[in-house]
């Protein structure tokens, strides 16, 4: 299964929405911040978690997904958000925690709800299992088209969550598709200190589904696996596991200094951004010409910023409308 | 020669709940039921009796051992347009579950701005007295209702059973159903003849949210929920004996809890006690009495009374765990050293 290259161009077009997006929401998170780190002050308070390095993960399995299609993510939601078509305005709002965010303010960055394209979002390690699962229990039981995926780390994998679910999908052999972004670290704790066994797809044989390890960060290879396990689970077939090699490019959350990551690492960073390679393969191999890549990234950074001022104009909620919305 | 038909219909908390939720999927195709041995052995209370041999596999769906996967995917099942049923077998189990029910299901409408309505209804089985120690014999009411986001329902007897239940399912938001296992009627558990009542056959609701006052009185006020609400009635029986008129209220519901339903019989009696079988400390008790003096102090001629589970887990030997739990004896002394 290879892209056309309209979807190779939509695929970089969101990886670059995504990133320009958090480019724009790192700058203004610093803002009150400094010279003391204080994570409740400045226009943008509580903890970010920068998807930035990840962008492939989510463009190439959500490029095969409708608006019908369930997607549940994890605490690092922003560029599975954009990738899945959550409006870019409320959710950027949401993030500034104004009344104009998908939640009014509710929520903020780890709880991203955008029912309208069946998006959703937990703060909670391994929690995004659970509901993928009953979102394809969902669809079997109406006969309704439609998958669901379920977004979780490599640290998520050794939570009791994640095995009782693709047990339970398995069984039950639901449309859903686990997909593991493996960057390496679980907060300070490397991939290799925590997990049993180097990648997890192996995990898969445990649930006697087809499991499936990704290298390379590669959007055309996750394209690729993505593609199939999504038709597989089209077609009725069942579950299927996939881990992407993938890369964090920032802290885990801002205002982590790293201490704990390898120097030769975090000095190839740079060199390993996949939106680099993103552009540096379209130009060779599609002929993408400098000036269509400007036009791309053009409306992807207005995209961003268009959001970013959307969120700023908006109005703060009113205190007391936290006491609404507690029910429906 | 004349046959007298009598049009009472007495049935267990257990067929109560199972009629409900049968009459609710016959007329809502997105209701379905999920958990452990709910399926072909109806429930180990009883409760979904008769549901696996009329909607089949698809709909009452026996799970693996897996509470945090099948709570979470009730979750997800809800939010895309189905009215799970599920079923958490004792209530002591949510620790390896939390995450779903409190986290997940009880904030997912928060977090979405009111937009995401998760109709689940999570039942679990409640109460000891039959020596199964301390983790299969508790109550948590408050736990659950201390937590926002979802409603807590426990009826004291068939009636309320089968009408909670079908509000419960009709309901937009996530609602706890505690049941007690020795209201239930399955006998091996111990039966409290007074929770078989009368059952209409149509379906029913009872309100969410509401008191019921289920005897009246002059002198003392006594609150209760499940098991308390039985051995209020019966202190209320013995106290008769003394001469002392009480009145006694089942909460039903949790949350939202009827405040006013009690601060009006506190009005008019002037004395109040409360009983509870879960844990008395930062408990429904506490919450009971602090309402009411919120209220009005005033209206209060002697200090409130609690009669409610020690601050202990529950114990397995029979003679500790008796003495522990409440009973009507231990509610009239409680009047009576009111009045002293």
């Amino acid at each position: 299964m290879t892209p056309t290259r309209e979807q190779k161009i939509w695929m970089y077009e969101h990886m670059l929405v995504s990133r320009y997006l958090e480019e724009m929401i790192e700058e203004i998170y610093m803002e009150g911040k400094t010279p003391a780190f204080n994570m409740a002050a400045g226009p943008i308070p509580g903890e970010m978690h920068l998807s930035k390095g990840q962008e492939p993960c989510a463009v190439g399995v959500c490029v095969h997904l409708k608006p019908f299609d369930v997607v549940t993510a994890t605490h690092r939601p922003h560029h599975i958000a954009v990738a899945k078509g959550v409006d870019l305005n409320k959710m950027t709002a949401e993030i500034f925690g104004k009344a104009t965010g998908l939640s009014g303010g509710r929520g903020g960055h780890m709880h991203i709800f955008d029912p309208d394209v069946n998006f959703s979002c937990s703060g909670i390690i391994g929690q995004s299992v659970g509901p993928a699962v009953g979102a394809a229990l969902s669809r079997k039981l109406q006969k309704k088209e439609g998958v669901a995926v379920a977004f979780l780390g490599e640290g998520a994998v050794n939570q009791g969550a994640f095995h009782e679910g693709l047990n339970l999908a398995a069984v039950w052999k639901l449309p859903v598709i686990f997909v593991i972004e493996d960057n390496g670290w679980g907060i300070s704790v490397p991939k290799t200190a925590s997990t049993a066994v180097e990648h997890n797809d192996i995990r898969a044989q445990a649930y006697g589904i087809p499991g499936h390890y990704v290298p390379g960060n590669n959007p055309l290879e996750i394209f690729r696996v993505a593609g199939e396990a999504i038709a597989r689970a089209r077609r009725g077939e069942g579950p299927s596991l996939i881990e992407i090699e993938t890369l964090r490019m920032a802290g885990h959350f801002m205002g982590d200094a790293e201490q704990y990551r390898p120097k030769e690492e975090l000095a190839m960073l740079k060199a390993r951004d996949p939106i680099v390679a993103m552009r540096t393969y379209l130009m060779t191999v599609d002929k993408m010409s400098e000036a269509e890549d400007q036009e791309i990234v053009t409306r992807a950074r207005k995209r961003a910023e268009a959001a970013i001022a959307f969120a700023k104009e908006s109005p703060y909620p009113r205190g007391e409308e936290a006491l609404e919305k507690v029910f429906v | 020669m004349t046959t007298v038909t009598s049009n009472v219909r007495k049935q267990t908390i257990a067929r109560a709940m199972a009629e409900a939720i049968a009459q609710e999927m016959r007329t809502d195709p997105r209701v379905f039921v999920m958990g452990e041995d709910i399926g072909q052995l109806g429930g180990v209370f009883g409760n979904t009796r008769g549901l696996f041999e009329e909607f089949g596999p698809e709909r009452v769906r026996d799970t693996p051992i897996s509470e945090t996967a099948f709570i979470g995917a009730a979750v997800g099942a809800a939010a895309d347009g189905m009215r799970p049923v599920v079923e958490l077998m004792f209530v002591d189990f949510f620790g390896v579950c939390m995450d779903a029910i409190y986290n997940l299901m009880a904030k997912n409408t928060y977090f979405s701005g009111g937009k995401l309505s998760i109709p689940v209804v999570l039942m679990t089985a409640t109460g000891g007295g039959y020596s199964d120690a301390g983790q299969h014999s508790q109550c948590l009411h408050a736990t659950f209702a201390h937590l926002p986001g979802m409603k807590v329902v426990a009826p004291s007897n068939a009636y309320d059973a089968k009408g909670l239940m079908i509000s419960a399912i009709r309901d937009d938001n996530p609602v706890i159903y505690l049941f007690h296992k020795a209201l239930q009627g399955m006998g091996w558990l111990g039966t409290e003849p007074a929770s078989i009542v009368h059952v209409p056959e149509e379906a029913y609701t009872v309100p969410i949210g509401k008191a019921a006052t289920v005897r009246e009185g002059r002198d003392v006020t006594i609150v209760g929920i499940t098991s308390g609400v039985h051995h209020a009635l019966k202190a209320a029986e013995q106290l008769e004996q003394k001469g002392v008129s009480a009145e006694v209220i089942d909460l039903r519901s949790l949350v939202p809890l009827d405040r006013e339903h009690v601060i009006n019989s506190v009005r008019k009696t002037g004395r109040l006690i409360v009983v509870d079988e879960d844990y008395q400390s930062y408990g429904v008790t506490g919450e009971i009495i602090a309402s009411v003096v919120e209220a009005d102090i005033s209206m209060l001629k002697s200090p409130p009374k609690r009669v409610a589970y020690p601050d202990i887990p529950i114990p397995f030997s029979r003679p500790m765990e008796q003495w522990a739990l409440p009973n009507p004896a231990k509610i009239v002394a409680a009047y009576e050293s009111m009045v002293k």
